[in-house]
C-alpha cells in the first residue's frame, strides 16, 4: 500500500503540536488539557498503525520515505524513513504513550497540562529520533529529547528529584557531543549528512576506532553500560511512574538502536576489532548488575538495575555476530544474535514500562517504594498481584511471555560464538529469576505485612485498563513473535552485510 | 593623490547621518524637560530607523572611500544592519528600566548612538587608524555609559577599573599598530595585505607587533586572559547599559578581528592562528568552569560571554571562508542570545530590586511559566542545545575547527561546553524545580513582554530555519 500521507511526519509532528496546544491550555483547565492529551496521544497512535499496515517485509530499503532540503549550506535533508529496525520501536513509542497518558491521569496534581504537554513533546521528538535517516537531524532531534526529560524528571519527580536530572542530562549531554564531532568529521568527507553517504564512506581503522568510541561514549550512556550506567537508578527511582515508563521502554532504546543504526553499519571494523570491550561490558552488565539488583530494598532500583542487566542482553546481541563470524564464518548466527537484540528490546520496553506501571500503583496508594513497607498485597489486591506475577515472569524471562524470545536469541547466538559467553549470559536465568521473583515474594505474597497494605484498593478500571492491554502484548509476542521477527529480518540481514564488509 | 570625490560620501552617508542625528539629538535634549524626555527616546529610534534605511540603500559591492580609509562591502552593510536592530532592541527594552530609576535621561541614548557610530566605523575601517578611531569612540561611550548611574558607587568603580584597563589596552593596540607601520610602512589594510607574503609569519618585527595587536583585540572581546574587566563592568553597570555592553559591541569586535587578522594579515595566518588557539581554548575553558561558582545572574553572563567569546575565537582562528562565515553567524546569534537574557533580568526587576541574582528566579515556572520557557529557551540556545540557535552556531565553528585538522581543539571544545551546560542548566532548575521567591513579579508593559517573547521564540525559530541567515552571510563573505 502506497499512501500519498506524510505518515511519518504527522507521527513526528502531531504530538509535538500537541504538546504546545496542551500547555497552552494551561493548569487552570487541567481537564480540557487531559482529554486534549489523550486524544492526541491516540491519534498518534492511530496514525502510526499503517505505518505497519503498510510495510514491505520484502525489501531493507527504507519505506514512507519523505525527503525536502532543510539546511542546504550543510547538505542536511528533512530526510525521514522506516526500515525494520526503527518500525518496531517507532510503535513501541506510540503506544506507550497512550498508556502513560493514561497511567498519569488523576495521579498528577502537580502542573497537569505541563506534564502530558512534557510526555506529547517528548513523544514526537522520539519518533522522529527513529525515523531520521540524516545524521544531523537525528541528533537534533536526540539533543532536544533532553530538554523536556530534564524538566518532567526535574518537576514531578522524588525527593531527590533535582539531582538525579541534572545527573541525567550531564551523562547524556556529554556522550553526545563527542558523537557530534564523530558526524561533522565524517560530513566533512562524505560531503553530506544522509546516513547511506555515512555507509558508504570508506575510513581506516584508525578513523574507525575514533569514531566507534565517540558512538560508544553516546551510546553505552544512553543503554545504559556498566561503568556509566549510574545516573539509570538515580533517574528511575526519582522520575515520576510516567518518565519511568519513557525512560525504560523508550529512551534506553536509543542506545541499542544507535549501535544498530550507526556504529555497526558505518564503524565495522573497528566494531569487530573491539567487540570483546562491548561484549566484556555487556556480561559485566548481565552478571554483576544482577547482583546488584539483589541487593536493592528500593522496587524502581530494582527494577532499573533488572534494565541494566536486559539492556546488557541488547548490547551483547549486537556485538556477539563478529564472534560468531570469527568462530564459525556463519553470517546466519550474526543475524540471530541481532534479532534477539531487537527482540530484546521491544519485550524489556513492555515489561519494564508494565513493571514500573506496577509499581506507580503501589506508590499512589502508600507513597513509598520501599519493598519492605508491603508484603502480602495479594490478599488485599488479588487482581494486581496476579498482573505483577505475570509482568515478574516476563522480566525473568519465562518461556511464553515476549521476555523468553529475547534472551533466548541472544543465548543461543552465544553458544556458536563461545561456551562461556553463553553460560556467562545464562546466569541471567538464575539471576534474573532470583532478584524478580524475591521482589515478588516480598511484596506480593506472604501474610499481610501491616495496617497500610490491608487497607489497600484494588486496581481501579483505568489501571485494569493499561495493565491488560500490556499483558495482551507481553503475552502475545511470548506465544507468537513471527510478526515482529518477519518485519525486520531483510533489514538486519542487510545490516549483517554491511558488518561484513570491511571499510578500511 | 586624488582628491575625495563626491562617491566617498555617499558611502559614508549612514555615518555621517548617525553623527548628525546624534549631534542634533544632544542639542534637542538639552531643551527638552524631564516629563517630555521621550522626545529624546522615539528621535532616537527614528535616528536608527533611518540609518538601517541609509545602510541598505548604499550601492551593492565592495567600494573603497576617502583614499582607502573606509571600506563599504557586504560585510559592514550586514554588521551594521544587525548593529541598528540591536540598539533599537536595546532602547526598547531599557525604556522602563530606565523611567523607574531617574535614569531617564538624554544621555543614555546620545552615548549609545556615540557607541554605535564607533561600531559603524570599525565595521567599514580600510586602515589600521580608521579602526583605532572607531575603537576609541566606542570605547570612551561605553565607559561614559556605565557610570551613567551618577549615584552608584559600583557603577563608578566598574567604569573606573574599565576605563583604566581599556585605556592601557588601547595603548597596547596602538603600539601594536605603529610596530607594523615600522615593518610594512603602511596602515592601509589593503596595502598591507599585498606587502605581506606567507613568509612574513616569520619575521619577528611583524610578530613583536602582532602581539601587542593580538592583546588588544583580545582585551575588546573579553578572551582569557584578558578578561578580568568583563564581570566587574557587566556586573556593576546599570542592567540597561549591561545589555548593551553585552551585545552590540560584539559585532564590532568581530569585524576588528576580521578586517586585522583576516584581510590585513591574512598571509600571516600561521602566525596569529596559535596565539588564537591559547586564546580561544583558555576563554572556553576559565569562562565555562568560573561561570559554575557564580550566584550573581550578570556574573554569570558575563562568564558565559567569555566562553562564548571563545567559540567565536575558534570559527576565525580556522582562517577559512567557512570559519569567517562560522564565526560571524555565531556572534549575530550570540547578540540575540545575549539581548534576551539581558533582558529576561530586566523584565523581572523593578525599582529597588535588580533581579540580578540567580535565587531572584526562583520559581518562576509557577508564576509566569510563560517567561520561564522564554528563559528557558534562552539558557540552552546558549548551551549549545538544538534545535535552538546557539547549538547550529556551535555546529558550524566546529565544523571549521575540524576541516583544517584541529580535531583536538573541538573535542576540547564541546567537552568544556558540557561544564557550560551545568550553569545553564542550574538557572533552568531554579526557575522549573525551586518554590518562588518572594516578591517575584512581572510589572513591564506589554511591549516589553511582546519583543522579549519574540526575542526568545527568536532563538528556536531561527535554529530549526537558519538557511536564511546562513545565506545573507555566505552572500556577503563568499
Amino acid at each position: 500500500m502506497q499512501t500519498h500521507w506524510p505518515l511519518l511526519s504527522i507521527v513526528t509532528w502531531l504530538p509535538i503540536a500537541g504538546g504546545v496546544v496542551v500547555m497552552l491550555v494551561g493548569d487552570a483547565r487541567a481537564a480540557i488539557g487531559r482529554w486534549l492529551a489523550l486524544g492526541v496521544a491516540i491519534a498518534t497512535f492511530v496514525a502510526s498503525l499503517p505505518l505497519y499496515a503498510g510495510f514491505d517485509t520484502t525489501t531493507a530499503a527504507l519505506q514512507f520515505v519523505e525527503r525536502v532540503p532543510w539546511l542546504t549550506s550543510l547538505h542536511s535533508d528533512y530526510y525521514l524513513g522506516v526500515d525494520g529496525i526503527s518500525l518496531p520501536l517507532i510503535l513501541l513509542t506510540t503506544f506507550s504513550t497512550v498508556l502513560v497518558v493514561i497511567a498519569g491521569w488523576t495521579v498528577i496534581e502537580k502542573r497537569p497540562s505541563q506534564y502530558f504537554a512534557a510526555f506529547l513533546i517528548m513523544e514526537g521528538l522520539m519518533v522522529g529520533v527513529f525515523a531520521a535517516a540524516d545524521a544531523l537531524l537525528f541528533y537534533v532531534l536526540w539533543e532536544a529529547m533532553l530538554v523536556p526529560m530534564f524538566i518532567i524528571i526535574g518537576v514531578w519527580g522524588g525527593a531527590r528529584r533535582v539531582y538525579a536530572t541534572v545527573k541525567f542530562f550531564l551523562y547524556t549531554f556529554l556522550g553526545s557531543v563527542l558523537m557530534l564531532v564523530a558526524l561533522i568529521y565524517m560530513y566533512l568527507k562524505a560531503g553530506s549528512y544522509e546516513l547511506g553517504a555515512f555507509y558508504r564512506l570508506p575510513l581506516s581503522l584508525r578513523e574507525q576506532t575514533l569514531i566507534f568510541l565517540a558512538f560508544l561514549a553516546a551510546f553505552a550512556v544512553k543503554v545504559p553500560m556498566v561503568p556509566v550506567h549510574t545516573w539509570l537508578p538515580d533517574a528511575h527511582v526519582e522520575a515520576p511512574t510516567g518518565g519511568s515508563v519513557i525512560l525504560a521502554a523508550i529512551m534506553l532504546k536509543m542506545g541499542g538502536y544507535g549501535f544498530l543504526r550507526f556504529s555497526l553499519p558505518i564503524t565495522p571494523d573497528a566494531s569487530r576489532e573491539l567487540d570483546w570491550l562491548v561484549i566484556g561490558l555487556s556480561l559485566v552488565a548481565v552478571v554483576y548488575i544482577g547482583l546488584v539488583a539483589l541487593a536493592q530494598r528500593d522496587m524502581k532500583k530494582l527494577i532499573a538495575y533488572s534494565s541494566i542487566a536486559h539492556m546488557g542482553f541488547v548490547t551483547l546481541g549486537c556485538f556477539i555476530g563478529y564472534e560468531i563470524v570469527a568462530a564459525t564464518g556463519s553470517l546466519q548466527g550474526a543475524t540471530l544474535g541481532l534479532s534477539g537484540a531487537m527482540v530484546e528490546m521491544i519485550s524489556h520496553g513492555l515489561i519494564s514500562g508494565a513493571l514500573f506501571l506496577c509499581v506507580g500503583v503501589l506508590y499512589d496508594r502508600l507513597h513509598t517504594r520501599e519493598i519492605s513497607a508491603y508484603g502480602g498485597v495479594i490478599n488485599t489486591m488479588p487482581v494486581f498481584g496476579a498482573f505483577m506475577v505475570l509482568f515478574a515472569m516476563a522480566n525473568a524471562g519465562l518461556p511464553g511471555t515476549s521476555g523468553f524470545i529475547g534472551e533466548f536469541l541472544v543465548i543461543l547466538a552465544s553458544f556458536r560464538a563461545n561456551f562461556w559467553y553463553a553460560f556467562l549470559a545464562a546466569t541471567t536465568l538464575v539471576l534474573g529469576a532470583a532478584y524478580t521473583l524475591w521482589l515478588v515474594k516480598r511484596v506480593v505474597f506472604g501474610e499481610v505485612a501491616n495496617d497500610a497494605v490491608a487497607s489497600l484498593k484494588d486496581l481501579n478500571g483505568r489501571e485494569l485498563i493499561v495493565l491488560g492491554i500490556l499483558a495482551i502484548a507481553v503475552l502475545a509476542l511470548g506465544v507468537y513473535p513471527k510478526p515482529l521477527t518477519d518485519v525486520m529480518e531483510p533489514t538486519l540481514q542487510n545490516l549483517v552485510q554491511l558488518m561484513s564488509v570491511s571499510k578500511a | 593623490m586624488n582628491p575625495v570625490s563626491a562617491m566617498d560620501f555617499v558611502l559614508a552617508r549612514p555615518e555621517i547621518f548617525l553623527l548628525a542625528a546624534t549631534c542634533l539629538i544632544l542639542v534637542v535634549d538639552l531643551f527638552v524637560i524631564d516629563r517630555d524626555r521621550q522626545v529624546s527616546y522615539l528621535l532616537s529610534l527614528v535616528a536608527l530607523a533611518l540609518t538601517a534605511w541609509l545602510v541598505s540603500d548604499t550601492p551593492a559591492g565592495r567600494h573603497v572611500a576617502f583614499h582607502g580609509m573606509f571600506v563599504a562591502d557586504g560585510v559592514s552593510r550586514l554588521l551594521k544592519l544587525v548593529t541598528c536592530g540591536t540598539v533599537a532592541a536595546v532602547f526598547l527594552y531599557s525604556r522602563d528600566y530606565l523611567i523607574q530609576r531617574g535614569l531617564f535621561r538624554g544621555e543614555y541614548f546620545v552615548l549609545a548612538l556615540f557607541a554605535t557610530l564607533g561600531i559603524f566605523v570599525m565595521t567599514s575601517a580600510g586602515s589600521l587608524l580608521t579602526m583605532y578611531l572607531g575603537i576609541e569612540l566606542l570605547a570612551l561611550s561605553q565607559y561614559a555609559l556605565v557610570a551613567f548611574d551618577r549615584d552608584s558607587s559600583v557603577a563608578a568603580e566598574s567604569a573606573m577599573k574599565y576605563f583604566v584597563l581599556g585605556a592601557i589596552a588601547s595603548g597596547l593596540l596602538l603600539y601594536g599598530i605603529s610596530i607594523i607601520y615600522g615593518v610594512t610602512g603602511t596602515f592601509d589594510l589593503a596595502q598591507l595585505a599585498n606587502r605581506l607574503d606567507a613568509s612574513s609569519a616569520n619575521n619577528i618585527g611583524l610578530l613583536f607587533g602582532l602581539a601587542f595587536l593580538m592583546a588588544g583585540i583580545a582585551f575588546k572581546f573579553g578572551a582569557v586572559p584578558f578578561h578580568m574587566w568583563i564581570p566587574d563592568v557587566y556586573h556593576g553597570a546599570p542592567t540597561s547599559v549591561t545589555l548593551f555592553l553585552g551585545a552590540a559591541p560584539k559585532l564590532a569586535y568581530f569585524a576588528l578581528a576580521l578586517r586585522v587578522l583576516a584581510e590585513g594579515l591574512g598571509s600571516a595566518v600561521a602566525a596569529w592562528q596559535d596565539m588564537l588557539i591559547v586564546l580561544a581554548t583558555l576563554s572556553i575553558a576559565v569562562g565555562n568552569v568560573v561561570a559554575v561558582a557564580q550566584t550573581n545572574l550578570k556574573r554569570m553572563l558575563a562568564y558565559s560571554t567569555i566562553s562564548n567569546v571563545g567559540f567565536i575565537l575558534l570559527g576565525i582562528l580556522a582562517g577559512t571562508p567557512f570559519g569567517y562565515r562560522a564565526a560571524l553567524f555565531y556572534t549575530i546569534t550570540y547578540v540575540v542570545m545575549a539581548l534576551g537574557s539581558f533582558a529576561m533580568i530586566i523584565l523581572l526587576s523593578r525599582k529597588g530590586f535588580e533581579a540580578d541574582r540567580i535565587d531572584d528566579f526562583r520559581g518562576l515556572a509557577q508564576q509566569h511559566p510563560w517567561f520561564a520557557w522564554m528563559m528557558l529557551f534562552l539558557m540552552v540556545s546558549t548551551a549549545g542545545v538544538p534545535p535552538f540557535v546557539g547549538f547550529f552556531a556551535k555546529l558550524y565553528v566546529i565544523q571549521a575547527v575540524l576541516d583544517v585538522g584541529l580535531t583536538w581543539l573541538a573535542v576540547a571544545a564541546v567537552v568544556f561546553s558540557v561544564i557550560g551546560a551545568f550553569y545553564y542548566l542550574r538557572l533552568v532548575k531554579v526557575m522549573f524545580f525551586d518554590p518562588p521567591a518572594e516578591g517575584i513579579a512581572v510589572s513591564a508593559g506589554a511591549g516589553l513582554r511582546l519583543l522579549l517573547s519574540l526575542n526568545a521564540l527568536a532563538v528556536l525559530v531561527l535554529g530549526i530555519f537558519n538557511g536564511a541567515l546562513v545565506e545573507a552571510i555566505a552572500r556577503v563573505l563568499p
